[in-house]
């Protein structure tokens, strides 16, 4: 009983939130709702017994992706209002394809029932972990899949970097390897014979 | 009255459709595009962790992990594209991106 009313609480706040992101009319409240919408879920993977992803949902989403957002989003300067044009004017498609897409998965997950047991399952026993058995699958049965998900953050981190590193002609910046490679004989400091009583400007004093 | 998976996976069908319809209405802001595809990432994410809960099956979850990676690179690298975008044209607008068409 307490369980079905912390899921409709969290899965109105859920939806709002949802709604919330894609009608505000700053993007920084879109990013903020959506924020919202993550934490929210993570409350819901915990009722479903997913410690671990929700703590993870939390701490990669909320933490990094969406502080990315953030970043971005604050860092463009966007014109909010040509880009909301035709916001009025794709509602009514917009609202049909969702009403649409939710009849047609309502009616597949009612008709066909799935072969699923209706109902709760029987709660996990208490010393239970929820990240020891999923570290039991994925370094067993999806080992390579595991490997292939860091060769994945691997390219993502590359291309990244590769698309917004640039290199600006006039600004002033340090070459390490040069500075290490100075020494007091090549090139720091010159001595030039002078005879005595004439300054280098030419004028004898 | 207990929650079933089928309370789940309506949730996740409404989130999914949120989702779309925001690409619908948001369709010039490229940076709320992103966002919908995050909101609908997240709806197929709840699928899995309801099956996975409902047929007592770690695997599900398993999925949600990769799902969970695949997503990150995604934004990490859309959010790149987004700033060098930006940097070249000065604007974000999806309309605007004609360029190629010919």
């Amino acid at each position: 009983m307490v369980q079905t009313v912390v899921f409709i609480v969290l899965a109105a706040i859920l939806v709002g939130s949802a709604l919330g992101v894609i009608s505000a009319r700053n993007p920084v409240h879109s990013a903020l709702f959506l924020v919202l919408a993550f934490v929210t879920s993570a409350g819901l993977w915990i009722l479903l017994e997913a410690e671990f992803l929700a703590l993870v949902l939390v701490l990669v989403y909320v933490g990094a992706v969406m502080v990315l957002f953030l970043f971005v989003v604050m860092m463009l300067d966007i014109d909010t209002d040509t880009l909301r044009q035709g916001f009025v004017r794709y509602a009514p498609l917009g609202v049909v394809v969702a009403a649409v897409v939710v009849v047609e998965i309502g009616y597949v997950v009612w008709t066909r029932k799935l072969g699923v047991t209706l109902g709760t399952p029987v709660p996990h026993a208490a010393n239970y972990s929820n990240t020891r058995a999923l570290g039991d699958v994925i370094y067993t049965t999806y080992a390579y899949p595991f490997e292939l998900a860091a060769v994945i953050l691997l390219v993502g981190i590359v291309a990244a970097i590769a698309l917004t590193l640039r290199r600006r002609p006039g600004t002033r910046s340090q070459n390490p390897a040069k500075q290490v490679r100075v020494s007091a004989k090549r090139g720091r400091i010159r001595l030039v014979k002078m005879p005595s009583g004439h300054g280098r400007g030419g004028e004898a004093p | 009255m207990t929650v079933t998976l089928f309370d789940f996976l309506a949730l996740s069908g409404v989130l999914f459709a949120i989702g779309m319809a925001g690409v619908f209405l948001n369709r010039k802001n490229l940076i709320l595009l992103l966002m919908c595809i995050e909101l609908m990432l997240l709806a197929a994410n709840f699928n899995f962790i309801a099956f996975s809960r409902y047929l007592n099956d770690p695997a599900g979850q398993v999925f949600v992990f990769f799902i969970l990676t695949v997503a990150a690179a995604e934004a990490a690298i859309g959010l790149a594209i987004l700033v060098v975008l930006f940097r070249n044209r000065q604007s974000i607008n999806v309309e605007e991106l004609d360029s190629m068409k010919g």
